[in-house]
């Protein structure tokens, strides 16, 4: 279904992280939004860390798009992001208010907004 | 929605794919973006999910590479897809925006046994499953039914058409899918938009229902 057209990453997964395996942090999901600070860098930062800060400049991302650009697995970008945000460079929220679990009015949200779709 | 894909003709999946050039500006999420939420569409490979995931997604479906366990290394049961060369590990998602502040995320997920570990990270915080059934392989879909419910989510069932699919009656199908008489079970054609989210909206409306039975029983009790 798809070709792996340009090959594979020059540089492989683990070593995006230096070899770091986990992140520091456990709370980013897949959908969890990163935003930059845009506050100040300090000293170089890991190349693969400052390709995730880039890639959020002029908006806000998920994990999971965040990965799928940097074409790098979700657990790499979740010790990068991770990383970032020890430095305050990046902020992340989850992808649901805690206030607003999967209730009725969110269901009615998504169904409302899928009928809206039907051309 | 202007780009709308026409039902009759999808384009072929290969050029439908996100090429690597994309751009993080193409991608960057609309301000207003408060509640993200997603439904996982399970099925067998070469089922038709990131067709599916493709005929509603405002984006082109995009994948993550995903690394399996030793495990899952066996070679993957291609009998009677003729058109699919290669399996790959590769996560498809798209994404939707439903009005103003909430966006639905559709990951495409394969639900064989030997995915296990990944399907509960991909599982987890989700609505809902939309399992893709093909009823020319209804075997292929046992492994993932058998997942979907061990993980407790609420799921509905969507035959994907094939021109040469049998079409077997509802009876028939829901006695050998084994489904609970309430699991809503559709038909759809993953390549007519349309029909890709009646199907999606057959869940939602499910959970809207189980979610006011919910609430009822609590008042009554």
């Amino acid at each position: 279904m798809r070709s792996h057209r340009s090959g594979r990453p020059l540089v492989p997964a683990y070593l995006s992280t230096s070899g770091v395996a986990r992140p520091s942090r456990n709370s980013l999901e897949r959908l969890s939004v990163l935003t930059s600070t845009a506050g100040p860098v300090f000293g170089d930062l890991p190349a693969a860390q400052h390709a995730l800060l880039q890639s959020l400049e002029g908006g806000s991302l998920t994990v999971v798009e965040a990965a799928a650009l940097l074409r790098l697995p979700v657990s790499a970008v979740r010790v990068l992001a991770a990383a970032l945000i020890d430095q305050g460079l990046v902020t992340a929220r989850p992808p649901v208010p805690p206030a607003a679990q999967p209730d009725h009015d969110l269901l009615k949200r998504v169904a409302d907004g899928l009928r809206a779709l039907k051309l | 929605m202007a780009s709308a894909p026409s039902s009759s003709e999808p384009a072929p999946a290969e050029s439908r794919v996100a090429d690597p050039g994309v751009r993080a500006g193409e991608l960057h999420l609309p301000a207003a973006a408060r509640e993200l939420v997603k439904i996982v569409v399970v099925g067998p490979f070469g089922v038709g999910k990131t067709t599916l995931i493709d005929s509603v997604s405002e984006i082109r479906p995009l994948h993550t590479e995903e690394h399996l366990t030793q495990a899952s290394t066996t070679v993957d049961d291609l009998d009677g897809v003729r058109d699919k060369k290669t399996t790959t590990v590769a996560i498809d998602f798209g994404r939707i925006t439903l009005g103003g502040e909430t966006v639905l995320y559709l990951f495409g997920t394969p639900g064989q046994e030997r995915f296990r570990a990944l399907w509960a990270d991909i599982a987890y915080g989700a609505l809902g499953a939309l399992v893709l059934v093909d009823s020319r392989r209804l075997d292929a879909s046992f492994d993932v039914l058998g997942l979907v419910e061990e993980s407790g989510l609420t799921y509905a069932v969507a035959v994907n058409t094939f021109p040469d699919s049998h079409h077997y009656p509802e009876e028939q199908l829901r006695e050998s899918l084994d489904l609970a008489p309430d699991t809503p079970l559709v038909e759809c054609d993953a390549r007519d938009r349309n029909s890709s989210v009646d199907a999606l909206l057959a869940l939602v409306e499910h959970l809207i229902d189980l979610n006011a039975r919910a609430v009822a029983g609590e008042v009554r009790s």
